[in-house]
């Protein structure tokens, strides 16, 4: 069979034509929502219209089967309206509130989780890991899966102080952007790569090379026709084998992960926060990481037994500072959390004012 | 079909939540790249290494991003994996779809792919995972002919991606799904043919809520905002506290502004102490909403960490309207990358090029004046630069002064 005419330059589908009757009815006209269960909301238009929503989790990884049975669910009650959430939840919308139990009770007979509306933990943002990146230090997917198996219960139905967002980078390049994650593992090379001079010459740029060194820890070695990677400066970060794959960073019984915490991107109460190292290193101990998966539950069960109503985790931590959050953790206090990369200055204490 | 032995990876497909191992497998039912996809898994998991080699340049006529190469290093043990190709396809504004929609995508990747997805990709596209080159032509082909088109990738415009906005938003300030759509339109030349230094991502948010993630995942932050009062229901307000909401703990005590009042029976606000931070309003949706002029807060720069550490949003110009057709938004887009352009070294995002070569040549490149929205605090050290235009600026104020008798600092 012929191939259909390609077209360029057309752009995505214009989205009003996926949208339910009663959004494009009530379109910028909504006055108001509820959260129903940690599944469901109601959101209402100024006409009285009201349309439910139901949230489902998500792999991210999704097979075209999965797609479908998805797809059957929507057709069956939303007349076949849905959408994705920006952390790859699954939201059903309802239009008729005579579909609401029965379309619950269909996703729970299939299976399907219901959660991650509100105070809890929803799903996880997060990169390729092994299962499609180059770059790679672990697997994103199965971290996921572990630590979200073990804190399956603030996504259905237990809850927080306010809501707790989780995210997972395979490597520092940090495609999932988790540097402002209230909770955020990142995979971390702890080794100085080593460089295939032979390759060197045939596959890489030297100034590149050069240049994307952030400590200049590499320099040229003219007799190779390769360059030298100084161990006192160099902090393992990769981007050298990001521009020049003959140099070798990977690293199995080396490569790990580190915890960062307190990040958050909204403005509500305070401004957006980076996320911060309090746990350096643990072992890359695929397929469960039983390690990660207990340091990650423990943060959130002592957040979550000493934060006030609505303090994000990073807004309890300023409250108590960081000192107690280390001693309420019981997470030992390294070298590695002291920066010495570019923030020194901004981040060191200078007040004598700090709790025992 | 081969069968893979994977005892590692099963153990992914125990306990409550969705398993990805599940999902390949799935897929991997009826399909040699998903069935090679699992078993090359597995020996990840054996090894603990990943043996993806670097994206090699594939794509499809007339394009250079949108379809990212993969090849594995171990091809001629997983045949099926030796090219397993992304393509990227630009996803509708706040992700609403159709089944009808859905389906089509599915049909075709079927047809030609792993019948693998991620449902969204960071950035936002679709994301089909694992093709063979000589599928792309087609696989483009049968898209585009059916109004799909592929997403950035590369040294280009990155797909912006907007929150859901009006679509289901009670706290939009203008209309990201349009604003996002347009763009798009606009910027298809720069989206599909790499000529940047570096990527270039935009996020739109409609609120200080920024479900987009935009002041930390786009180097061109929209987020919205508001010039008004906002207007209070106060029968709505007793309701909350008679629903048990501390009102004075939980709202009045937690405004970082510390600009509201209430004595057990009405709220106060003072307006103009308000810094928009949305936290009242979020926790008092049926009886807090903004009104007044609507508009959004351009801040820009935010990246993760490689090179030299991330980066949140600067704030750039502090309030802009954002109305169809958006002219003065994509000219000032237009203006900052000729900017970009004329600045950056290869691989340099523009929040790094703006601290090398110093926020004023930035600004004033642009044309946007200095203002104290634009800064957390003024600077601490003394070492300044002055132009000649400045000090003659300096000079003729104090002259102006010597006429008048009055002083302006």
């Amino acid at each position: 069979m012929a191939l259909p005419q390609r077209r360029t330059d057309i752009g995505p589908p214009h989205y009003r034509q996926f949208m339910p009757p009663v959004i494009d009815k009530n379109y910028g006209k909504w006055k108001y929502h509820e959260v129903l269960t940690p599944g469901t909301m109601v959101h209402v238009a100024e006409s009285g219209d009201k349309l439910w929503t139901v949230r489902v989790a998500s792999p991210r990884i999704l097979s075209t089967a999965t797609i479908r049975e998805i797809c059957d669910v929507a057709e069956k009650f939303c007349g076949g309206h849905l959408r994705f959430t920006t952390r790859n939840n699954v939201e059903f919308l309802v239009s008729d509130e005579k579909n609401l139990e029965p379309i619950k009770k269909d996703l729970t007979a299939r299976g399907f989780k219901m959660g991650g509306i509100g105070y809890g933990i929803t799903n996880v943002v997060h990169t390729q890991g092994w299962v499609h990146c180059h770059s790679a230090a672990t697997d994103a997917s199965g971290l996921v899966k572990s630590m979200m198996d073990e804190l399956f219960p603030y996504f259905e139905s237990k809850r927080l102080p306010n809501k707790l967002r989780l995210a997972v980078a395979c490597c520092v390049n940090m495609c999932g952007a988790v540097h402002c994650s209230d909770i955020a593992i990142v995979a971390v090379h702890t080794k100085v790569p080593v460089v295939d001079d032979d390759k060197f010459k045939n596959m890489c740029e030297l100034p590149t090379v050069i240049g994307a060194c952030p400590t200049r820890a590499i320099s040229p070695d003219p007799a190779k026709k390769s360059v030298k990677i100084n161990p006192d400066k160099c902090m393992y970060c990769g981007n050298c084998f990001t521009v020049c794959p003959p140099i070798s960073i990977k690293n199995p019984e080396r490569d790990g992960v580190a915890i960062v915490v307190g990040g958050k991107i909204n403005s509500l109460r305070s401004n957006p926060k980076f996320s911060k190292l309090v746990i350096p290193y643990i072992s890359n101990e695929p397929p469960r990481w039983p390690k990660v998966v207990a340091a990650v539950k423990h943060i959130v069960e002592v957040y979550a037994s000493h934060a006030r109503k609505h303090e994000r985790l990073g807004e309890w931590i300023e409250r108590i500072g960081w000192e107690r959050f280390f001693s309420l953790t019981g997470i030992d206090f390294t070298f590695q959390s002291i920066d010495d990369f570019t923030f020194m200055r901004d981040t060191m204490r200078t007040a004598s004012t700090f709790k025992w | 079909m081969k069968k893979y032995n994977t005892p590692l990876i099963d153990q992914l497909e125990k306990g409550p939540w969705p398993s990805f191992v599940t999902e390949m497998k799935k897929a991997g039912k009826n399909n040699e790249m998903a069935n090679d996809a699992v078993g090359h898994l597995e020996k990840c998991y054996t090894t603990k290494m990943g043996y993806w080699k670097h994206g090699g340049i594939v794509g499809v006529l007339g394009y250079g991003g949108g379809i990212i190469g993969r090849y594995s290093e171990l091809g001629e043990e997983f045949p099926g994996v030796a090219h397993f190709h992304t393509v990227r396809l630009n996803q509708p504004s706040g992700f609403f779809y159709t089944s009808k929609a859905l389906r089509e995508i599915c049909d075709i990747w079927d047809k030609y792919g792993s019948g693998l997805t991620n449902m969204h990709g960071s950035t936002g596209d679709i994301v089909l995972l694992g093709t063979k080159t000589d599928a792309l032509e087609t696989i483009f082909a049968e898209y585009s002919s059916r109004g799909w088109d592929l997403g950035g990738s590369g040294s280009d415009l990155r797909t912006p991606s907007c929150c859901v906005g009006p679509g289901r938003c009670e706290w939009s300030n203008y209309d990201t799904l349009d604003l996002v759509y347009n763009l798009t339109q606009e910027f298809q030349d720069e989206l599909h043919r790499p000529m940047f230094s570096y990527k270039f991502k935009i996020k739109a948010a409609g609120c200080a809520c920024d479900c987009v993630a935009s002041i930390a995942r786009s180097d061109f932050s929209i987020i919205g905002t508001w010039k008004g009062d906002i207007l209070i229901d106060q029968k709505e307000v007793q309701n909350y506290a008679k629903k048990g909401m501390n009102i004075m703990s939980e709202i009045v005590g937690m405004c970082p502004t510390q600009c509201m009042s209430y004595d057990g029976k009405e709220l106060k606000i003072d307006n103009a102490e308000c810094s928009r931070c949305m936290h009242c309003i979020s926790k008092m949706t049926k009886a807090l909403r903004p009104s007044g002029e609507r508009g959004a807060t351009i801040c820009m720069g935010s990246k993760a960490p490689i090179v030299v550490g991330s980066l949140l949003s600067w704030v750039i110009i502090p309030f802009i309207k954002l109305e169809s057709p958006y002219t003065e938004l994509k000219e000032l887009i237009r203006k900052i990358w000729d900017w970009w352009d004329d600045n950056a070294k290869p691989r340099e995002r523009i929040g790094e090029v703006i601290e090398m070569k110093g926020m004023r040549s930035f600004l004033e490149a642009i044309g946007v004046p200095p203002m104290p929205q634009q800064i957390k605090e003024p600077r601490k050290d003394p070492f300044m630069f002055y132009t000649e235009a400045d000090i003659t600026a300096y000079k003729a104020k104090e002259a102006e002064e010597k006429k008048t008798g009055k002083y302006r600092f």
